[in-house]
């Protein structure tokens, strides 16, 4: 029960801290949409294939422009060594590290949202079909962004050069996540619902998801303490 | 059973021991000043009594447990260089977010209470960012005491402290003494300390040069630690 506070308390404090000041989900939603409209220009609309890899696009999309809202993770930590007073107060690191994913993964879930329908309208997809589905696709793909990004934010929070380091420690372990994520968008987006031939890359995905997320409960402390 | 043991501590950076074989206890109600030039390991000492390094070799115990112990944790009340408060959020908020993260059972009326004891009841609502500098070390001397921890770790405590703050750190530090909790300080200022201090500790390149009870001495002329023990 103390955990569960623990983490609420934890998870309000980074959502209140970041909707004063926006900076990172403003960034974020901008980055993405850019990347939308980039990739709109590279590919037309109408054409079947565009269609067929616009899973992809979008997953890059997010993927990218989520780094932007999990450097703030940790880092917003830093300026009056506000990791100290956490890492001393009796909260554990699973706790302290829950709290943070779930404020992350609120503020990824806001910017997708808001990116969805732009995406709709640029790549002309109509998602609704198997929306049940898709959102249970986004909501697993986000969590594997959200708890590896969270953990690479606390491995990087004390490099000069994290805002680098995060994305280059983050996508290459993501690969499997965003690879499952893509691959089930795009199906489910053709309107194929999912089935036998594609349920191993939902699975897949939820083992993802449970393994990194007790795999980094486990590891937090250490990463924070030594 | 003492308040703070170090035993034994080592810790490397790389080959370079940046402490070596540190071993001193300190007694409920003691006050411990950790006096040493810049880079002697003073900085790193406390962050490894605080529980937030973990040392080479050797251990601390903070009242028979390791620091990282939830209990110890609870009983220790930290002041490191940073204020350790949120720019985004206000001072109330600030306190009340530390109280829930000790479990202390009114989180506002504990909040309350310290804002009016360091001074800053007015500003209650006000965001950090928009504080002076001596109302943000207020607060964080405010946040260090919040849960009434028996033990207090201060990295520097007077260092760009103004008049105020030092004023008010001195009578929350002497009170605390006279309740009985334990106080451990690294410090420069050695004439604020020794007004404090019952007992103090040299350390010199990573070691302890000298440890001992504090003397009327020392707390009149506070160099004569350096000049009998210091660098040679």
């Amino acid at each position: 029960m103390r955990f569960f506070r623990d983490v609420w308390v934890i998870a309000l404090k980074d959502l209140r801290a970041e909707f004063r000041t926006k900076e990172a989900v403003n960034a974020s939603l901008a980055f993405a949409l850019v990347i939308l409209l980039i990739f709109s220009f590279a590919f037309d609309a109408q054409e079947d294939t565009t269609r067929e890899i616009s899973g992809g696009l979008l997953w890059i999309a997010f993927a990218f422009a989520g780094t932007l809202i999990l450097n703030r993770s940790f880092a917003r930590e830093i300026p009056n060594d506000c990791l100290d007073a956490l890492i001393a107060s009796p909260v554990s690191g699973a706790a302290l590290f829950l709290g943070k994913a779930i404020a992350n993964y609120v503020l990824l879930l806001g910017m997708e949202l808001v990116s969805l329908p732009v995406f709709s309208v640029f790549y002309n997809v109509r998602w609704m079909g198997q929306y049940g589905w898709l959102a249970l696709v986004f909501l697993l793909g986000t969590w594997a962004i959200t708890v590896i990004g969270t953990m690479t934010s606390a491995l990087t929070v004390n490099i000069r050069l994290r805002e680098v380091m995060l994305p280059m420690l983050t996508y290459p372990i993501l690969v499997p996540a965003l690879l499952g994520a893509m691959q089930l968008s795009m199906q489910l987006m053709a309107g194929n619902p999912i089935g036998p031939e594609n349920e191993s890359w939902l699975k897949m995905l939820i083992g993802f998801d449970v393994i990194y997320t007790a795999v980094s409960l486990v590891l937090v402390e250490t990463v924070l303490v030594g | 059973m003492s308040a703070v043991a170090v035993e034994g501590v080592w810790k490397f950076y790389g080959d370079y021991p940046a402490l070596r074989n540190i071993r001193f206890e300190v007694e409920p109600g003691a006050c411990l000043a950790l006096i040493g030039r810049n880079g002697a390991g003073k900085t790193t000492l406390l962050r490894i009594v605080a529980g937030f390094s973990r040392p080479g070799k050797g251990e601390v115990k903070i009242f028979g447990a390791p620091p990282r112990d939830t209990a110890a944790r609870r009983r220790i009340g930290f002041i490191g260089h940073g204020i350790s408060v949120y720019d985004e959020l206000s001072a109330l908020e600030n306190l009340m977010l530390y109280a829930r993260l000790y479990a202390l059972e009114d989180p506002r009326r504990a909040a309350l209470e310290w804002l009016e004891r360091t001074g800053l009841e007015r500003s209650a609502n006000g965001l950090v960012r928009e504080f002076s500098r001596g109302m943000r070390q207020r607060l964080a001397v405010a946040r260090a005491f919040l849960h009434d921890p028996k033990v207090l770790l201060l990295d520097e405590p007077f260092t760009a402290l103004d008049d105020r703050a030092i004023a008010v750190l001195q009578r929350l530090l002497r009170e605390a003494l006279a309740a009985g909790k334990t106080v451990v300080m690294s410090t420069h200022q050695l004439r604020e300390a020794m007004e404090l201090a019952t007992h103090v500790a040299l350390i010199n390149r990573g070691q302890v040069a000298f440890h001992g009870e504090a003397t009327s001495e020392m707390a009149a002329d506070p160099s004569l630690i350096y000049a009998r023990y210091g660098e040679a």
